[in-house]
């Protein structure tokens, strides 16, 4: 049919049918050209010894001697270590406490339940500036909390949070759950909801306690949801949430040691010591590892559950 | 049936539960109570719960004397209303599109879409690209266009939605009725995608009001435009640069006089979750719905 005057006709008026659907995707594909697909050949900046007179493409090549600078010094050290360390501890200690609060939730029956998961999600929705001020409301040297309501009163001496590193991956880790926790404890949850009741029931008329029925029915039947996430997870490892890294820590330079990942790294490069060369091959080694990263953990997704492999 | 040891478990995990919930709330509710603290208590006697003397100066202050702090919050709003209503529309547009089972191009769209999740450029060339190519630097757009307008993760849960809730037989039935495809599109579709559209709208308003990177980045000169958010992000640096180089006290002093006091600048951070706190319990329910979604198909 196709060859025929019937068949073109069809095909033209399915076509012009079409016409609408490619104009209302227009703004969106335009976006996202703009926003995403435009930077890319800037990436280029990295292998290059950039000059802003000659613009990105005329200045020189420099090989692969960005890198080499880059790998040279301490600072990528530094910075690889505490994005993986960071989102590696992150990982472990999110995973256990939302699959617990998850599994407290779903066995409570209390009406105080509703108000429990919105009083730890409200975290989530507050902005890095903000998280920033709380938490120099109880560090700051001069007036915090914890100086002035809790160190001076028992005898202690004031500690200067801002310039101290031991205690900031402690620091980190507690905002970072504190934020994070209502978030991740969402997903378990509706999980937890949607097993089906019949586990249960048997369980309990064989006598199983709260705690056998925990450890040998729910935990088990959430493992493909845990080790899916977790997956995920692991492939965004060599990303860091720029603002706990920056706004936390108020960007004070006697913590960069301990709270400089990739991202921080990049971002005072361009806009703070004017080393764009070296931000941009900082820049180009996350995107490259962080993208090798997400393909293997959707890999290794698809192996397991295809359903949920992302592609 | 109640067994003695469901009762413990309840009791302990209402136990904790409660304890979860009060790390929650309290630096929310430290803030709210120096904000209302007596400036010079606040300073003898640091941030606290039970001030010795309260005072509500603060607010006073920042609403007969803070132009910039409500010129700010007027550009947050606006710009929240606008980016919501922008992203909403293109976000809304190309996703309903993408679910069209049969349009040509389909998957290849979808691809280009879905790949912006995958691999990105990163800060640099983002940066390069917005200020030599499109000058954006220190305008209005700067806060509204780099990486807020839409993201492949909401086009694609809202194209699942499409998918999935929005049958295609009805869209056919409309079609077939002489309705043009926008039409369909409005008045069945839109309609059938109400809660989806209410999450995204959600996801995008509260980026939006939250965010301080665009205006930080961007924003080096025109400080007028500053949002809430980067205006107090400022505050705070000026404070920290100045107690870190206070070995130069006059310097310091002369910097010190110019930054708000410590109850007013907590008044402004109070001024600037408000919104959020005021509309979180209307937005909370749709907002677990759509982590829940994105969840399950990510």
């Amino acid at each position: 049919m196709g060859g025929s005057k019937w068949g073109k006709l069809m095909r033209m008026r399915k076509l012009k049918r079409f016409i609408p659907l490619y104009i209302m995707a227009v703004p969106g594909m335009l976006y996202l050209f703009i926003n995403n697909y435009m930077p890319l050949p800037g990436l280029v900046l990295a292998f290059k010894n950039y000059n802003a007179r000659k613009g990105i493409w005329g200045s020189d090549w420099a090989g692969f001697n960005n890198f080499k600078y880059l790998f040279a010094t301490q600072d990528a050290f530094i910075i690889t270590r505490n994005t993986i360390l960071y989102n590696l501890t992150f990982i472990v200690v999110n995973t256990m406490m939302a699959i617990a609060v998850a599994i407290i939730l779903s066995e409570l029956r209390t009406r105080g339940k509703k108000f429990y998961q919105s009083a730890i999600l409200l975290p989530f929705l507050i902005s890095s500036v903000i998280i920033g001020y709380l938490v120099f409301a109880f560090l700051s040297t001069e007036n915090g909390f914890i100086n002035n309501s809790i160190l001076a009163p028992l005898g202690l001496e004031r500690i200067s949070w801002y310039i101290e590193k031991k205690y900031w991956p402690f620091i980190l880790v507690l905002v970072n759950t504190w934020k994070n926790i209502g978030y991740n404890c969402i997903i378990y949850l509706s999980t937890i909801v949607g097993f089906d009741k019949g586990y249960y029931e048997a369980a309990s008329i064989d006598g199983a306690s709260k705690w056998k029925q925990i450890t040998k029915i729910t935990i088990p039947l959430l493992r493909p949801t845990i080790i899916m996430l977790v997956l995920m997870s692991i492939g965004r490892i060599f990303y860091s949430d720029f603002g706990l890294f920056y706004q936390v820590p108020q960007n004070s330079g006697a913590l960069y040691s301990v709270t400089n990942t990739i991202d921080t790294y990049v971002y005072r490069g361009l806009l703070e010591l004017g080393d764009i060369t070296m931000s941009a091959a900082a820049g180009v080694y996350q995107s490259l590892v962080g993208f090798i990263l997400v393909l293997g953990a959707n890999l290794l997704v698809r192996k397991m559950d295809p359903e949920n492999a992302l592609f | 049936m109640r067994t003695k040891e469901d009762r413990i478990f309840q009791i302990i995990g209402n136990i904790v539960m409660i304890i979860l919930s009060a790390c929650a709330i309290i630096p929310f509710v430290l803030l709210v109570v120096s904000s209302l603290t007596d400036n010079d208590t606040l300073i003898r006697n640091g941030y606290s719960f039970i001030p010795e003397k309260w005072s509500a100066y603060a607010y006073e202050y920042v609403f007969k004397t803070g132009n910039s702090v409500m010129q700010a919050y007027g550009i947050s709003v606006v710009l929240t209303m606008l980016g919501t209503v922008c992203s909403l529309t293109i976000t809304t547009l190309l996703a309903y599109a993408l679910s069209k089972k049969n349009l040509p191009g389909r998957g290849i769209m979808t691809f280009i879409v879905f790949f912006t999740m995958l691999f990105n450029g990163g800060l640099v060339p983002t940066y390069m690209n917005y200020t030599n190519t499109f000058g954006i630097k220190n305008t209005f757009w700067a806060l509204l266009v780099p990486n807020l307008l839409a993201n492949g993760f909401n086009i694609l849960l809202m194209k699942s939605y499409f998918v999935t809730g929005v049958p295609d037989e009805i869209l056919e039935a409309a079609y077939i009725d002489g309705a043009s495809e926008f039409r369909t599109f409005l008045t069945v579709a839109l309609p059938l995608a109400k809660p989806i559209v209410a999450t995204i709208g959600l996801f995008a308003g509260i980026a939006y009001w939250n965010d301080w990177n665009n205006g930080y980045i961007y924003l080096t000169k025109r400080t007028d435009l500053y949002s809430i958010q980067n205006l107090l992000n400022r505050m705070i640096q000026n404070i920290q640069f100045l107690s870190q180089n206070s070995s130069n006290i006059s310097n310091a002093n002369v910097g010190l006089s110019s930054i708000p006091s410590v109850s007013v600048r907590m008044a402004m951070a109070v001024i600037g979750v408000l919104p959020i706190i005021i509309v979180y319990p209307f937005i909370q329910s749709n907002f677990v719905k759509g982590i829940t979604l994105g969840g399950v198909k990510g």
